[in-house]
C-alpha cells in the first residue's frame, strides 16, 4: 500500500523528467529533409502540439487502458517491446546472478571463517576486481578471449545462435521454454549463448556479495550465541552454517535485492556487447533518439518490479528470520 | 525409479545436452543459401513512406518493393558496380516512354505481388497518390522531381499508367528512381486501412505489401529481420541468395569478430579504423567506394561577426588541417576536397576539390587583414551521433585554429538535438555532412547554397549572384542548353570557393567488408544494400 504514492511520484517525475530533455523528437523523426510544415505535421500526428498539463492527462488516461504509447524508435507498442524485452534482461540478470551468489557467497563464509587467511586475501581480491572492472570491459575481453582466440563460445549475436527459431513462447524466458517445449538443441544453443554474458555480470556483482557475506558472517560468529553453540561442542560446519550463516543472511538477502534491480537496468554496457536485445539496452536508444514513451515505460517497469522485489525480500525475511514475524 | 533407469535416463538427457556444436545438415544447408548482415541499427519501419522511418527501414524498403524504373548498373575500373545516373531502365515497367509533356510507363503483365495478385495500373496509381499525399519525407522526395498532384497519374488501361508533367523538370524521371514510389499491393493495403489511418501506414509499418524480390519473413525491432527470396519475382534476373538474416550487434569490435571468424557475411558500418585495419590484413573482401554528392564541411555562420567576412572565413579555410584529418581521423578512407593545383580549370562536376591547402602564414596574414590580427574567441560544434569522426576532427581543427589566434571551445551536440540545433541556424562553427540522392550539381547547391536558406543551408549563406547560377543551370538543365548549363555551374562552384560560407573538407567513403566468396555488392545512390545482386560461392 505504502508504495502506491511512490509509484505515482514516479509516474510524474519520469513524464516530466522526459519533457525537459534537450531534443525535440519531431524533428529527430521528421528525417534529414524536413522543411517546418512537414516537422509542423510530424509534431502533430505525435501530439507533440499540445500543451503539456493536456499531454500529460492524455498520458495518465492511456496509462490505465494499460496503454504506454508507441516507441518510434522500434516502431512498436512500449508495452509490447517491454514485455518481449524484458524476460530477456531478467534471464541474463537472474542466471549472472546465480553465478555470482555461488561464488561469492562461499567465498564471503569462508574468508570469514578463515579470517586473514590466503583465501580472505583472495576474497578481497576477488571484490576489488570485480567492483573496479567496468562492465564493457569484462564482456569484450571474454568475447575475445572464448569467441574470437578460442572459438569456444558461440558468436555474440543475442540470445540465440542465427539458426535456431526460438521455441514457442510461453514465460519468455528461453531457458524454461525450451525445456517445456522439449528442445534440448534450444536449450543448449540458448545456454552457450548465456554463459559469457551472465558472467560477465556475474564479475561485476560478485564484490557486494562477497563483501556483505564476509562482514556479516564475522559479526555472527563473533557473536554470544556462536560462542554457547560452540562451547556445547557442535560441530564446527553446524555453528557455522546452522547458527552463524542464517543469522547473516538477512544483510545478504538485502543486498541481493538491490543488487538485483540496479542490475537489471544497468547491464546496458552487457547488453551492447552481447546484442542482447534486453530493456536496458531499449531504454538507452530511446533516450538517444528523445523517444519519449519507451523511456517513461522502462521507468514505470523498473518502479513496479522494484516495489514488487521488495514486497518478495519483506515475505522473505519472515521466512528466514522468525523474529521479524514476531515484532510486525 | 531404480538406480539403472535412473543412470539410463540421465545420461541421454546428459548426452541431449552435450550435444557436438556442430550443425546438423539442414542447418549446413541453410548457411550456404543465406547471407548474414550484421550492422549497428536496424529498421523501425518496413515502408520507406511511414511516418519517421529511419534509413536501414529504407533498405527493407528497397528490397521488397520494385519501383516502376531504375538506374542500369556499370562496372568502375576497380571492379566496383556503380549506378548509372543517367542511364535508366524499366523495373515493374517493361517498356516506358517520356515525351514532353508527359511518360507513359507500360507493366510487365505477368508481376504479381508477394499474394499473389496481379499488379496493374491500378495498385500504381494508388501507391504514386499515396508518396506524394502523405505528407512528410516522402512528399517532399517526390515534389523534389515537380511530383505533387494525384492528377498527375493517370491509369491509361490495366496495365499501361500515364504520368503528366507539371513543368519541364530534369529530375521527374529520376524522381520516379529513387526509394520513396514503391508500388504497393492497393487492395491489401485498403483491406487493412482504417478511417483514421486511410493509406495503411500502421500495416505496412509491419508487413511488405509490395512485390519486390525480397519479403520480411520476421522482423524483431532492435534485434533482426530475416527475409526470403520472393520465387515468383519477374521484375529482374533472380537473386541468387535464398534467405538474408540482418542481425543488429551495436558494438563495432563484435561485428568486427563475427567477420573475421566467419560467422557473419557482410558488414557495412564499421569505423574507419576498423576497415583500414581489414583492408591491410586482407583477409576479407574489402569495398570502398566515396558517396556520391556527399560531403563532409567545416560551415561559419555567415550572418554573425566574425565569419560574415569573406577574408575571416578564408583564414579558417588556410588553416585547416586537411592532411592530418585524412591521415588521423579517416586513415586514407576519404576522398580529398581540398589542394587543387592554382592553375586548375574549374570543371562542370560536383563534387570537386577547391585550391585551398594548409597554409598558417597565408591565414595569419588573411585574419590580420580582416581586422582580427589576436584571433577571436567561438565554438565548434560537432553531432556526437557521429562523434567517432566528428571527435577527433574537430580536435584537429580547434588546435590549428589556435595557431591562428582562433580560440574555439568544442560543444558536443547529442545526435537526437543535432537537427534542432542546425535548425535555430545560429551554431557559429560547426562540422556537418551533406548528401543527397539526386546527384546532380545544381541539386546540391539549391539544397546547401541557395537564398531559400533550407536547412542544410547551414551557413544562412544567401547571395543574389549565387542564386542566379543555381536557377539559370536548373532551368537550363531542364531547357537541354547545355553551354548555359556549364557557364552557370562553373560560376555557382567558383563563387562558392571564393565566399567559402562552408569549406568542403572530403569526400567519404562507404566501406563495405565482406568475407572473401561473396561478390556482388553494387553501390547505389542511397548507399543501402541491395541483396539482389549478392552471390555466396
Amino acid at each position: 500500500m505504502t508504495s502506491i504514492p511512490s509509484l505515482i511520484g514516479v509516474v510524474i517525475v519520469s513524464f516530466l523528467l522526459t519533457r525537459v530533455l534537450p531534443g525535440d523528437t519531431a524533428t529527430y523523426f521528421a528525417g534529414p529533409a524536413a522543411t517546418p510544415k512537414a516537422l509542423e505535421e510530424v509534431r502533430k500526428q505525435l501530439g507533440l502540439d499540445k500543451p503539456l498539463p493536456e499531454q500529460f492527462l492524455r498520458y495518465v488516461a492511456d496509462l490505465t487502458h494499460g496503454d504506454l504509447g508507441n516507441s518510434l524508435t522500434t516502431g512498436q507498442t512500449v508495452v509490447g517491446d517491454i514485455t518481449s524485452r524484458l524476460p530477456a534482461s531478467a534471464e541474463l540478470t537472474l542466471i549472472g546472478l546465480l553465478l555470482a551468489l555461488l561464488i561469492a557467497v562461499p567465498l564471503g563464509i569462508l574468508a570469514a571463517v578463515r579470517q586473514g587467511s590466503w583465501i580472505d586475501h583472495l576474497c578481497r581480491v576477488v571484490a576489488t576486481a570485480g567492483v573496479s572492472l567496468p562492465v564493457f570491459f569484462t564482456g569484450l575481453l571474454l568475447v575475445y578471449v572464448f569467441y574470437f582466440l578460442l572459438g569456444w563460445s558461440p558468436a555474440p549475436l543475442g540470445r540465440l545462435d542465427i539458426f535456431f527459431s526460438e521455441p514457442p513462447r510461453i514465460t519468455g524466458f528461453l531457458l524454461v521454454d525450451s525445456i517445456i517445449a522439449r528442445d534440448w538443441e534450444v536449450l543448449r544453443a540458448a545456454l552457450s549463448q548465456l554463459i559469457l554474458p551472465a558472467l560477465t555480470l556475474a564479475v561485476f556483482s560478485l564484490a557486494p556479495i562477497a563483501r556483505i557475506t564476509r562482514a556479516s558472517m564475522l559479526t555472527a560468529l563473533s557473536s554470544d550465541f556462536v560462542r554457547t553453540a560452540r562451547a556445547s561442542g557442535l560441530k564446527p560446519i553446524t555453528v557455522t552454517m546452522t547458527y552463524a550463516f542464517r543469522n547473516a543472511m538477512l544483510p545478504v538477502i538485502t543486498t541481493l535485492g538491490m543488487v538485483f534491480s540496479f542490475l537489471l537496468g544497468a547491464n546496458v554496457l552487457v547488453e551492447k556487447v552481447f546484442a542482447w536485445p534486453g530493456i536496458g539496452s531499449y531504454a538507452v536508444e530511446a533516450l538517444i533518439a528523445s523517444d519519449f514513451a519507451p523511456v517513461q515505460g522502462f521507468v514505470l517497469a523498473m518502479a513496479i518490479l522494484y516495489v514488487i522485489l521488495n514486497l518478495a525480500i519483506d515475505l522473505l525475511y519472515g521466512v528466514i528470520d522468525p523474529r521479524v514475524r514476531v515484532t510486525t | 525409479m531404480d538406480r539403472r533407469n535412473f543412470i539410463k535416463s540421465t545420461g541421454a538427457a546428459a548426452a541431449a545436452i552435450s550435444a557436438p556444436a556442430v550443425f546438423t545438415s539442414a542447418q549446413a544447408q541453410a548457411r550456404s543459401e543465406t547471407l548474414v548482415i550484421v550492422s549497428e541499427s536496424g529498421p523501425n519501419n518496413l515502408d520507406v513512406m511511414g511516418v519517421g522511418t529511419n534509413v536501414p527501414g529504407y533498405e527493407a524498403s528497397w528490397n521488397c518493393y520494385d519501383r516502376l524504373i531504375t538506374h542500369e548498373m556499370r562496372t568502375l575500373s576497380d571492379g566496383t558496380q556503380y549506378y548509372e545516373r543517367d542511364k535508366l531502365k524499366g523495373e515493374l515497367a517493361e517498356d516506358f516512354v517520356v515525351g514532353p509533356d508527359s511518360a507513359t510507363f507500360k507493366l510487365r503483365k505477368n508481376a504479381t505481388f508477394h499474394d499473389g495478385a496481379p499488379v496493374t495500373a491500378k495498385d500504381v496509381k494508388w501507391s504514386l497518390d499515396r508518396s506524394v499525399t502523405v505528407g512528410g519525407f516522402p512528399t517532399f522526395q517526390m515534389s523534389a522531381g515537380s511530383l505533387t498532384k494525384p492528377e498527375q497519374f493517370v491509369i491509361v488501361d490495366d496495365h499501361t499508367i500515364r504520368i503528366d508533367f507539371l513543368r519541364k523538370d530534369k529530375l521527374t524521371i529520376p524522381d520516379l528512381a529513387v526509394i520513396v514510389p514503391a508500388i504497393m499491393n492497393s487492395e491489401l493495403c485498403k483491406k487493412n486501412a482504417t478511417a483514421a489511418d486511410p493509406w495503411a501506414l500502421e500495416f505496412t509499418k509491419q508487413n511488405t505489401a509490395g512485390g519486390g524480390a525480397y519479403k520480411v519473413v520476421r522482423w524483431t525491432p532492435g534485434t533482426e529481420v530475416v527475409f526470403e527470396r520472393n520465387e515468383t519475382w519477374v521484375s529482374g534476373p533472380m537473386p541468387k541468395t535464398k534467405r538474408i538474416i540482418w542481425r543488429i550487434v551495436p558494438s563495432a569490435g563484435n561485428r568486427r569478430a563475427l567477420l573475421e571468424r566467419g560467422d557473419a557475411d557482410i558488414s557495412f558500418d564499421l569505423p574507419n579504423k576498423d576497415f583500414a585495419e581489414i583492408k591491410a590484413s586482407g583477409k576479407l573482401a574489402v569495398v570502398s567506394t566515396p558517396y556520391t554528392s556527399g560531403i563532409q564541411y567545416i560551415g561559419m555562420n555567415v550572418t554573425k561577426p566574425p565569419f560574415d567576412n569573406p577574408k575571416v572565413r578564408q583564414a579558417v579555410a588556410y588553416a585547416i588541417p586537411y592532411q592530418k584529418i585524412m591521415d588521423a581521423v579517416l586513415f586514407g578512407l576519404a576522398k580529398p576536397m581540398y589542394g587543387a593545383a592554382a592553375d586548375k580549370a574549374t570543371e562542370v562536376a560536383w563534387p570537386q576539390p577547391h585550391k585551398f591547402n594548409t597554409d598558417m602564414a597565408k591565414a595569419k596574414a588573411l585574419l590580420t587583414e580582416a581586422g582580427f590580427p589576436n584571433g577571436f574567441e567561438t565554438t565548434l560544434s560537432f553531432d556526437l551521433g557521429f562523434a567517432g569522426v566528428n571527435e577527433p576532427l574537430c580536435v584537429l581543427v580547434q588546435e590549428s585554429l589556435a595557431q591562428i589566434g582562433i580560440k574555439t571551445t568544442i560543444n558536443k551536440v547529442p545526435g537526437a538535438n543535432w537537427r534542432t540545433e542546425l535548425n535555430k541556424k545560429e551554431l557559429p562553427l560547426f562540422t556537418n555532412i551533406f548528401s543527397g540522392w539526386l546527384n546532380y550539381p545544381e541539386y546540391f547547391f539549391y539544397w546547401c547554397y541557395h537564398g531559400a536558406n533550407s536547412v542544410f543551408n547551414t551557413s544562412s549563406y544567401v547571395s543574389p549572384p549565387m542564386d542566379a547560377f543555381i536557377e539559370g543551370a536548373r532551368d537550363a538543365a531542364a531547357a537541354g542548353d547545355q553551354a548555359t548549363y556549364d557557364k552557370d555551374v562553373k560560376g555557382f562552384v567558383d563563387l562558392a570557393f571564393a565566399e567559402v560560407p562552408r569549406i568542403p573538407l572530403y569526400q567519404p567513403y562507404i566501406n563495405v567488408a565482406m568475407q572473401k566468396n561473396v561478390s556482388g555488392y553494387q553501390y547505389w545512390f542511397h548507399r543501402r544494400l541491395d541483396y539482389r545482386a549478392f552471390v555466396k560461392s
